[in-house]
């Protein structure tokens, strides 16, 4: 029983309110990704969970049992903190070994257990240094070992990742599912990498400002963002923003670019006229001959390994990122026409920034009437 | 540093032994006058060149004060003793009460803790002889006059407010997440406070005490207004070499070393804790 419910959670510092009514439910042995900005409050809602922070009002609950006011070493909880918060006069073991002295087990047993996930995460060959003779990687590794040697049913990591270089950063996201997943613990993990969320979350909540703005699945997310702010935080190349007023004809709803018509789901009616914003994922568009595709210039091309990036712009010289599949032909300069998949596209109200879905046909007409 | 020209290297030098030089020079000078007779020490011109002896630190090891004209006994090792114990004990008092009070300073902000903590250090900017007199007159009432207990007690106004503002700074400087990790790794806030703060806390914790203890050692206005002959320390037993026939200056001199000595060994003793503090604050992130 290690389901978390939290309710109402708030916790102000002074007169900025850090969370604000944070309801959220993370049913066991799941993992939930707790995605935002610097400042969102997402490290702030991880230490209450563990108890280092008191909210000021609002109750956590772990298994069903109300844990607020339990102070964090009967918590049970493992967690990893972005700066590792290593102690630094112990060695790597007696550092991961600290979850299990405070149950006073014997000797034996804690070499065991240090080793068995030291091996885990390789590790076991320094485990007698220092953490000041540790690289980043190996510290990160040793405090992650920290929180897994005591198999604890809550796991709480904050932003692991964060200070380690790339390329191990990239080696512990294809790790970590698989180890998150053998441990069946339930675990809430902190990022700002969108990568990193869409790899590890069953679950991504985003939170802003102290509030969370969408839960969902990662293909939720992507595909679905609430509002025009969770759209442009998750995606490389970034989303494309295209202010846009949808009209109607007897063919249906549409948005104009560069005088070529965009159609639009008719669910959209309802919004003719007003100002919205048009997104277009960069791998919704692509490079095409066909008299109804949008004329563009060709600006510059950056490309990458597995996908090439083209900047254009539209007859009115706004810019649109376009994204493919490295090694499809493709116009390199100059004038070129592009193509866009209906799939791919999100409106937006402009004034509250937020997702508009098209009304379902019927419901559409009842407005009209 | 390995970039540096000769030149550098010798400007270096010499600025480094004029600042050795200006600040031993005393200390040595006081090492010479303790080794000569009051005669040689006040020949002039001065000379460097003498028959060393160690008459000086046999009168005052032998607490006789050989003048020209008599002969007086001090108890200048009796004074040494009553420092020692004076310096030791409130040092030890201090870190007692200091040390914990200073981390519920660092850690836990209540209401007025940053009035209570303030009020605390002002008590070394008001001037000792103002609590002094009053200080007197109730120490005679409840008989704390001339006891180690009373003088320990004032010398808490030296040591306390020393301690507590220096090894706070220590304690607000270790990150607060170690000292979480450990509270969530299952162990409780004395726990935590004994081995994550202590240790880290460490070289702060011996850099107070060590000044505390200079400071304690040095204190001369409190012990000569509230202790009499037989509790005295150094600083106030040194007065006795002023005689009515002439000042003894090579004993005076061997006091001076005798009196240097314990704090200076103290003061190497620490320095390895005190240069490790140094290093152990680069490790984290």
């Amino acid at each position: 029983m290690s389901r978390i419910t939290l309710e109402n959670l708030t916790k102000r510092f002074k007169e900025t309110t850090v969370l604000d009514g944070i309801n959220l439910e993370v049913p066991e042995g799941t993992t939930l990704v707790l995605f935002g900005s610097s400042g969102a409050g997402k490290t702030v809602l991880l230490r209450c969970i563990a108890g280092a922070i008191e909210p000021d009002n609002g109750r956590i609950l772990i298994g069903g049992s109300d844990f607020t006011d339990v102070p964090p070493e009967e918590r049970g909880i493992g967690m990893a903190f972005q700066n590792f918060a290593l102690f630094p006069h112990m060695s790597a073991f007696d550092n991961i070994a600290t979850p299990l002295t405070a149950r006073t087990l014997e000797k034996s047993a804690i070499q065991k257990a240090v080793d068995g996930v030291s091996r885990l995460l390789k590790i076991e060959h320094v485990l007698s240094h220092k953490p000041k003779a540790l690289s980043n990687g190996q510290k990160q590794r040793t405090a992650l070992a920290r929180a897994l040697v005591s198999e604890p049913k809550v796991l709480l990591l904050d932003d692991p990742l964060r200070n380690v270089d790339a390329k191990l950063r990239f080696e512990m996201r294809l790790e970590l599912p698989r180890l998150l997943a053998d441990r069946g613990a339930t675990v809430i993990y902190v990022t700002q990498d969108y990568k990193e969320a869409m790899a590890l979350g069953d679950r991504i909540a985003v939170l802003e400002a102290g509030r969370i703005t969408q839960i969902g699945t990662p293909e939720d997310i992507y595909r679905r963002p609430a509002n025009i702010d969770i759209a442009k935080l998750f995606g490389d190349p970034t989303i494309n923003l295209l202010d846009v007023i949808p009209q109607r004809d007897a063919s249906g709803v549409f948005a104009t670019l560069s005088d070529q018509r965009i159609p639009l789901d008719d669910g959209y009616t309802e919004f003719v006229g007003e100002d919205c914003v048009l997104g277009l994922r960069p791998e919704a568009l692509s490079f095409a001959e066909s008299s109804k595709a949008v004329p563009v210039t060709v600006e510059a091309e950056t490309p990458f390994n597995e996908k090439t990036v083209t900047l254009v712009t539209t007859l009115r010289k706004r810019e649109i990122l376009l994204s493919r599949p490295a090694g499809t032909p493709a116009p390199s300069s100059g004038s070129a026409r592009m193509a866009i998949d209906p799939r791919g596209a999100i409106l937006f109200d402009r004034a509250s920034g937020n997702r508009i879905d098209p009304k379902s046909t019927a419901s559409a007409e009842e407005a009209a009437a | 540093m390995e970039h540096q020209s000769t030149l550098e290297r010798w400007l270096r030098g010499i600025a480094l032994s004029l600042v050795v030089l200006f600040f031993m020079f005393p200390i040595f000078w006081i090492l010479l006058m303790s080794l000569q007779t009051n005669e040689t020490i006040l020949r002039s011109p001065p000379s460097m060149v003498f028959t060393p002896t160690l008459n000086n630190y046999a009168a005052i090891i032998a607490g006789r004060l050989d003048s020209n004209v008599a002969t007086m006994s001090i108890e200048f090792m009796r004074n040494l003793m009553n420092s020692f114990i004076l310096s030791a004990a409130s040092v030890a008092v201090s870190l007692l009460l200091g040390v914990p009070a200073a981390y519920a300073f660092a850690r836990h902000k209540f209401r007025g803790s940053e009035d209570i903590a303030f009020t605390l250090l002002s008590f070394r900017f008001a001037p000792p002889l103002l609590v002094l007199l009053p200080l007197t007159l109730y120490f005679q009432e409840l008989g704390l006059a001339n006891t180690y207990f009373g003088l320990i007690w004032v010398y808490q106004l030296i040591c306390l407010p020393l301690i507590l503002w220096i090894v706070r700074g220590y304690f607000e400087d270790i990150s607060p997440d170690i000292e979480h990790a450990y509270r969530i790794a299952g162990h409780g806030w004395f726990a935590t406070f004994r081995k994550i703060a202590l240790p880290l806390a460490g070289p702060g914790i011996a850099a107070a005490g060590l000044l505390a203890f200079i400071f304690a050692w040095n204190n001369f206005v409190f012990a000569l207004v509230l202790a009499s002959a037989d509790k005295q320390p150094v600083t106030v037993g040194a007065l006795a070499f002023v005689t009515a026939s002439g000042i003894q200056y090579g004993q005076i001199a061997a006091a001076i070393v005798l009196s240097i000595t314990p704090t200076l060994a103290l003061a190497l003793w620490a320095q390895r804790y005190l240069v490790e503090g140094l290093s152990l604050g680069a490790v984290k992130g």
